[in-house]
């Protein structure tokens, strides 16, 4: 049987791995539509938007089809494995972290846009330049990724499948003790899950602070 | 700057800009020379920053023509720079701000710190240069911000009311550095509502009312003796403030 250690290690490294990638796509992704003017752009929106609102459950069966033995990417024998659980949380967490990061760009462009566009910087160009301009009002959009990342349990548990050693994390671990009645240990799993998403909110608090302060 | 090779002067043929059936410039025709400082005057709400904004190219006329001498796109927006009354810095230092705009007008890497640092030296700057724009103060961002325009060789700068958050004392530093400008060539075309200002460093007055062009006069003859009714009544109502 895996030990707590094993467990909270494997839930940081799923759902970090996650987050990172979610950013990368979702920033950029992001800013993009936030300094764009394309058609369609209010539909793509409040797409985004409501995507943030996604069932965990709904993309883990998603994911679930894609990489099951027939399915799409099936071939890749991913299913039941980390990295699964890794892809269906990183599509679980672009939306909010897309959708915010529009939403602190579009915000940033207002102020910036007419200097920005003076200086002649254009599209793309423009919405990198935001993007890192506002890093550290980013750092709330990749905090509430963060977050719903390592409370969900819908996802991993469809498309992970809650193996003991290999798949279980922490809340794969208190919804399977709670059925089983062991209330205490899944109780006080819990405690260490909020423990854990406090910690890493201080942490990135202290470290926006001190670059707001250095940087203005 | 030869004549021949500028961008100047900009022709203003009827330009009209309006927003939500509102007419904010209603036919202003004008034409914008190279040499003499222009200073557009007006009351708040008479259109100054928003036909600046037009010769600039920030905002689309909603019919008129706006004709640079030169027809080269890419020319003519190089030949321009825009320094806004609240400046706009980024989240790095004084000198990586210069140097980004350098960067996005196609100066060479290696260039790109030697002419930055020669821009700070011309405002003063040269002792902050690694410190972050953004906790510099009012009167070091716009010279900061003037510094950006600076590097950048401008044949025409548009000022739009750069003093206005500034006390006294860093009023006259922004206004050494325009002066420093004018002397080396570059055009200036600034809004403000300082009086005293308009007369130090302007040579002529275009005076904007309701969106139209009242007068255009010579800074001496406009606050001596203005032609129009318009104009007369808001220097009247302006001089107690000066």
């Amino acid at each position: 049987m895996s030990t707590l250690g094993e467990i909270v290690a494997l839930s940081l490294a799923v759902s970090l791995s996650a987050v990172a990638l979610a950013s990368l796509l979702g920033l950029p992704l992001g800013a993009a539509i936030a300094v764009g003017r394309f058609r369609g752009r209010r539909s793509i929106i409040v797409l985004l938007n409501a995507l943030m609102g996604l069932p965990p459950v709904v993309v883990g069966l998603l994911v679930y089809l894609l990489l099951s033995r027939a399915g799409p990417l099936g071939s890749f024998g991913l299913l039941f494995t980390p990295p699964a659980m890794v892809i269906a949380q990183t599509f679980l967490v672009l939306p909010i972290i897309a959708a915010l990061c529009r939403q602190s760009v579009e915000d940033a462009w207002v102020e910036y846009e007419e200097q920005l566009r003076s200086l002649g910087a254009d599209g793309l160009r423009a919405a990198l330049t935001l993007v890192w301009d506002i890093r550290f009002s980013l750092v709330t959009a990749v905090l509430a990724g963060l977050g719903r990342a390592l409370a969900e349990v819908g996802a991993v548990i469809i498309v992970g499948g809650n193996i003991d050693g290999v798949t279980r994390v922490m809340t794969t671990t208190i919804a399977l003790e709670t059925s089983k009645g062991d209330l205490p240990l899944a109780l006080s799993l819990g405690f260490v899950l909020i423990a854990l998403v406090i910690l890493l909110n201080a942490a990135a608090q202290l470290i926006k602070e001190a670059a707001q302060r250095r940087y203005g | 700057m030869a004549a021949s090779t500028g961008i100047l002067p900009l022709d203003l043929r009827d330009l009209r800009f309006a927003m939500g059936g509102r007419a904010i410039i209603d036919g202003v025709s004008v034409l914008i020379e190279a040499g003499p400082a222009t200073i557009i005057l007006g009351a708040n709400g008479a259109g100054k920053s928003v036909l600046m904004r037009l010769m600039h190219g920030l905002l689309r006329p909603t019919s008129g023509q706006i004709a640079w001498q030169s027809r080269d796109a890419e020319r003519v927006r190089r030949g321009q720079a825009m320094v806004f009354q609240r400046p706009v810095l980024l989240r790095r230092s004084a000198l990586a701000n210069i140097m980004y705009a350098l960067e996005l007008a196609r100066v060479p890497a290696a260039e790109r710190e030697r002419q930055a640092m020669d821009a700070l030296r011309e405002v003063g700057l040269v002792d902050v240069a690694n410190r972050p724009a953004r906790v510099l103060s009012g009167g070091e961002q716009q010279r900061l911000a003037l510094a950006r325009a600076w590097a950048l060789h401008p044949e025409v700068l548009f000022l739009d009311e750069p003093t206005a958050n500034l006390d006294p004392g860093a009023t006259r530093e922004i206004e050494n550095v325009i002066k420093a400008f004018d002397a080396s060539g570059t055009k200036i075309v600034m809004s403000t509502h300082n009086l005293g200002q308009a007369r130090r460093l302007g040579d002529e007055v275009l005076f904007i009312h309701q969106g139209r062009l009242a007068e255009r006069a010579p800074v001496d003859k406009f606050f001596r003796q203005p032609a129009s009714a318009e104009a007369a009544a808001f220097l009247k109502g302006e001089l107690p403030w000066d």
